[in-house]
């Protein structure tokens, strides 16, 4: 790690934030029928996997997780070379008339999710879509807000956030530090 | 990557990324919506000197459904019957602005010429040229060996495959032969002696006369076209005993392993190198490797296109 990034969110609360948006998320639909959740690779997958299991706890029923690769739906793919594409996993049954909640780690500029929802349309037509994050840098560049937040942190623009979850980075931690990518 | 020319210029991991890509890809196949906005507001060029059926609608589906625009160009019917040359061709559809130019020629290194000789800007994709290459059809091949043998996964270590018929005028074999040793398979081609490419001895695979003594040890076998068009010179006394001697029957299937498969690049005779009831039976997997051809081929299309173009002139 930087030595110079400062550690925002540890591990308990990160499973606390977990298990808040978990509530959240079932008592603004009123249970977990026709929930689905969606994660955006890599760590959002991971996420959504979390909040699945912290709603199994709640409620006692499974909800369907699945993956979204947004690559291909990019609106900036011509600024770097190809990249390489993530599984997207739509559960069986689709997302047709469900509720999609939408996970990912950071919400910075917006435009992950403005792909997401354009993936989402060639996916199917839910009957809503929630987007839950774990935290909410700020600057956004397009008119779209998150239903549920982890953690919102006021950040500049010259600051980087990173989010690492056990399954991918075998840590939970959210680090913020000033400068260029580590 | 810039230009997809031949199966030698692909290392392993480079490879494996189209064919990690084309299953991502796979899956778009499935949807009711098959399309994707990757490639919006690019241009491919299909530019088909020679004819083509499957290779040519297999880019062109590819194309489209990566949202990029489509211009079939055959030379039948063109300025080309007129005596354009390849070089004027080339020069026209830059000026028109190609973003990739997919070529098909009966000269062997004409899309070599066209990436390299500054004439255009574009990606170039090798869609096959005389009797040299065809690496697209070798990466779909590679991914329906994947597929069937390796659970779609990783590279294709230990597979042993035999790849039999006219060797000698099969850019399939040659670019099969690269493209396989590169992922780690065994290659062996089989051919009677007058189909043998000369000088194969240093290919980078076995070669055998006999194809009874290879099929019990292969996991999948791959049968080629006779290309009687290609063929100046008798190379066989007759087609029955070429059908005879090298072609796959339902005996010589049955000596196959269990799990062997039966692959075919197309177009195919029946009764020649394949029976009929060979080429119907389940283990025969040439309809679908139609379907990963076309997988295989976004794959290539977005990885050439889909990122920052780097500049070559």
């Amino acid at each position: 790690m930087d030595s110079r990034a400062r550690t925002v969110l540890d591990d308990a609360d990160i499973g606390r934030a977990i298990r808040r948006i978990a509530h959240e998320i079932v008592e603004k639909a009123r249970g977990s029928e026709d929930l689905i959740l969606l994660g955006i690779p890599t760590r959002g997958v991971a996420l959504a996997h979390r909040i699945a299991e912290a709603i199994d706890a709640i409620e006692g029923t499974h909800v369907p997780v699945g993956a979204l690769d947004i690559t291909l739906y990019r609106d900036d793919l011509r600024l770097k070379p190809a990249r390489a594409l993530e599984p997207t996993t739509i559960p069986p049954g689709g997302i047709d008339d469900r509720t999609v909640v939408l996970v990912d780690d950071v919400l910075y500029s917006g435009r992950t999710v403005r792909a997401a929802l354009d993936a989402l349309n060639d996916v199917g037509r839910p009957a809503a879509v929630r987007l839950a994050v774990l935290v909410d840098r700020g600057h956004r560049q397009l008119p779209i807000r998150p239903d549920y937040v982890g953690k919102n942190l006021p950040t500049s623009l010259a600051e980087q956030v990173k989010v690492e979850v056990a399954e991918v980075d075998g840590v939970d931690r959210v680090t913020i530090w000033e400068g260029e990518d580590a | 990557m810039k230009h997809l020319l031949s199966a030698a210029d692909l290392s392993r991991d480079e490879a494996v990324l189209i064919l990690d890509t084309a299953a991502e890809l796979a899956a778009v196949t499935d949807r009711s919506v098959k399309k994707l906005p990757t490639l919006r507001g690019l241009t491919v060029v299909n530019l088909f000197f020679e004819d083509s059926t499957r290779t040519r609608i297999s880019f062109e589906v590819a194309a489209k459904r990566l949202s990029a625009d489509v211009i079939n160009f055959a030379a039948k019917g063109s300025s080309v019957s007129k005596g354009e040359s390849l070089k004027d061709t080339a020069l026209t559809l830059e000026a028109m602005g190609a973003d990739a130019v997919v070529i098909r020629h009966q000269a062997s290194g004409a899309p070599h010429r066209l990436a390299t000789s500054g004439w255009i800007g574009g990606s170039v994709v090798n869609a096959g040229d005389g009797t040299h290459e065809h690496p697209t059809q070798a990466l779909l091949d590679a991914f329906t060996l994947r597929r069937h043998l390796r659970d779609g996964a990783g590279d294709l270590a230990g597979l042993r495959v035999a790849i039999v018929g006219d060797i000698l005028h099969s850019r399939v074999a040659r670019s099969n032969v690269l493209l396989l040793q590169t992922l780690g398979a065994d290659v062996t081609l089989i051919a009677p002696p007058t189909l043998m490419p000369f000088g194969v001895e240093s290919w980078p695979c076995r070669f055998s006369y006999d194809i009874d003594a290879v099929l019990p040890d292969v996991d999948a076998v791959m049968m080629l076209r006779v290309q009687a068009e290609r063929m100046q010179a008798a190379y066989f006394p007759s087609s029955l005993e070429y059908s005879r001697m090298y072609g796959l029957d339902s005996r010589r299937m049955a000596m196959l392993p269990e799990h062997a498969i039966v692959m075919h690049p197309g177009p195919m005779n029946r009764g020649m190198e394949i029976s009929a009831d060979v080429a119907d039976s389940p283990r025969a997997v040439m309809v679908e490797q139609v379907t990963n051809g076309v997988n295989v081929r976004m794959a290539v299309l977005y990885l050439l296109l889909g990122g920052r173009q780097e500049e070559t002139r």
